[in-house]
């Protein structure tokens, strides 16, 4: 589907405005979460990880892709968990007399 | 079949991501939004793990766990006052990966004889570059951050010839890679030549423009990523990869609109460089008054608001539970204490909330900078806290400084002004702060944790 240049930058424009449209107007407080969240996304280069070491031949792509799979999955899982932890300092504030 | 099926699972993961960043946005909904968009995560890898192709399972899982174990060790053992350097770290792994895999798709084609077709060259390129930008830059403002290298500006003569050189080095070397993709020696070198310019990008770039190029650290590994989307014609990848691009390009401009410089002039500014440090140190001078934290308890004593100014001195100092214990203190004194918080205090975005809220500072406590400058007159004593170019008067007044312009907090406006400060030196600018000798400005030298707690002390004592 990717394969046509037409479609492909469709998608990439219409998901630039999407980014841009959902992250305006978030208060300063919430700005490293959404860095460090959005930081975890950007980690989706693990599905490409995961075709570069899937293929059925062994060879420089796998290994290449081995080490970009472990480099996107310390992204993802490191990006979501620390975000999820300073989340969680933020949440049990109102609970305070 | 099983291919439209993962091409919907594709699609409701990409929506999770987009539901999950939105929700992320908002204090009530954040936690539930971090959780959507590490599903919408979840749903992307499984379902590509049905694509067919994908076969090596022994090498994903492998690779899969030594990557969560290493990302789990360092989300869970990561001290709030690091986080900077955490998130500099984790963009710059993101952009490892995006040129990982990019070199490995050009390789394949290598390998089988076949030249990649279409914008999938293009892609190849951009993602390698981009992603190895990433990467070293990354690694520089993390050691930048951590301190394992001079966190101010490293310039030299010549400096952006140099850069832009490689820059058309780079351009050109990414034309050849286009023309010819099976030339490997030019694509490796292209790898290089990106690997050093993410070097030089970052190392001019002093402590306090940090944020910024977090900021944008984050913009480019998202871009890279959704480059490599376009390489293996995945949507997925370039869904979530331009989502992070757009989010990344507008924290970017947040924090460069309150510094009030343009982007261009933070990366190529050498703001805070050696040579300009000379004739602005030789600004305003005077005495400044030092003072100590009885003095302090004796204003306090009297103050019914207080506005305290946090900044990176905090963070150094991991000062935040004492600056609360404090806050504590004061409250039950029957004070007013509110925060003010400048967006580019400390270093990344959303630097002092996090803090403050580690030490369970009520975030309705912390008030922007646009909120808190008109109570600034009304308030009795401003506490301001290793912040410094942030409370700059220059800005508002002086046209030849380099800070002029930039939105600061007002802190000379309130009756007394603390500052706690580890010596005189000028902040990482080298710019002299006429705040320090105003006649209301009393002056306290020492650590800021140690401080904290000195005056807390003097306040109880003052009381009893």
């Amino acid at each position: 589907m990717l394969d046509d240049p037409v479609v492909a930058l469709t998608i990439l424009t219409l998901s630039l405005f999407v980014g841009f449209e959902v992250i305006s107007k978030v208060p300063p407080l919430l700005h490293t979460p959404l860095m460090s969240g959005s930081n975890a996304i950007s980690g989706i280069t693990i599905v490409g990880a995961l075709l570069a070491a899937g293929g059925s031949d062994r060879n420089l792509s796998t290994v290449l892709g081995f080490i970009a799979i472990v480099f996107a999955t310390i992204n993802v899982v490191g990006g979501f968990l620390v975000t999820n932890r300073m989340l969680a300092m933020f949440k049990k504030k109102p609970d305070k007399p | 079949m099983i291919d439209h099926l993962i091409q919907y699972a594709y699609l409701v993961g990409a929506v999770l991501l987009i539901l999950g960043m939105r929700a992320l946005g908002s204090p009530k909904t954040a936690v539930r939004g971090n959780l959507i968009a590490s599903l919408g995560m979840l749903v992307l890898v499984v379902a590509t793990l049905f694509l067919q192709g994908v076969v090596d399972y022994p090498v994903i899982i492998a690779g899969v766990l030594l990557g969560s174990a290493i990302g789990a060790f360092l989300a869970l053992r990561i001290q709030m006052t690091a986080m900077p350097q955490m998130v500099a770290l984790l963009n710059g792994f993101g952009g490892g990966a995006s040129t990982l895999v990019a070199s490995g798709e050009l390789f394949g084609y290598a390998r089988a004889g076949t030249f990649p077709e279409g914008i999938v060259p293009y892609a190849i390129v951009a993602g390698a570059l981009i992603g190895a930008v990433t990467f070293t830059g990354s690694i520089v403002a993390f050691a930048k951050l951590q301190e394992l290298m001079r966190g101010a500006a490293i310039t030299y003569p010549l400096q952006k010839v140099i850069n832009g050189l490689i820059a058309i080095a780079v351009l050109a070397l990414c034309a050849a890679v286009v023309i010819d993709p099976h030339a490997l020696p030019l694509y490796l070198t292209l790898v290089g030549i990106s690997l050093v310019l993410g070097v030089l990008l970052v190392i001019p770039i002093g402590g306090a423009d940090m944020p910024v190029v977090i900021s944008l650290l984050n913009s480019y590994s998202g871009l890279a990523a959704c480059a490599t989307g376009f390489v293996l014609g995945n949507s997925a990848l370039v869904i979530g990869g331009s989502l992070v691009g757009a989010s990344g390009i507008i924290l970017t401009k947040i924090m460069c609109d309150a510094m009030n410089r343009s982007l261009t002039n933070v990366l190529f500014g050498a703001f805070g460089a050696v040579e300009e440090a000379g004739p602005a140190a030789s600004g305003p001078q005077g005495t400044a008054k030092g003072y100590t934290p009885e003095d302090a308890a004796v204003i306090f004593a009297n103050a019914r608001r207080v506005i305290i100014v946090p900044g990176y001195g905090m963070a150094v100092a991991q000062a935040q539970h004492a600056v609360r214990e404090l806050s504590d203190v004061l409250g039950e004194a029957g004070i007013d204490v509110k925060f003010a918080i400048h967006p580019v205090a400390g270093r990344m975005p959303g630097h002092m909330n996090v803090l403050l809220a580690e030490a369970d500072v009520p975030y309705d406590k912390l008030v922007e900078m646009d909120d808190i400058n008109p109570e600034f007159p009304e308030a009795d004593v401003a506490l301001v806290l290793g912040a410094n170019d942030v409370v700059n008067p220059m800005a508002r007044t002086e046209k030849s400084s380099p800070i002029y312009g930039m939105p600061i907090l007002d802190v000379d406006r309130a009756t007394y002004v603390f500052v706690i400060k580890r010596s005189m030196n000028p902040g990482f600018a080298g710019i002299q702060n006429p705040l320090f000798f105003n006649d209301n400005t009393m002056m306290i030298f020492g650590d800021a944790k140690k401080t904290v707690l000195q005056i807390i002390e003097a306040v109880r004592n003052f009381a009893s």
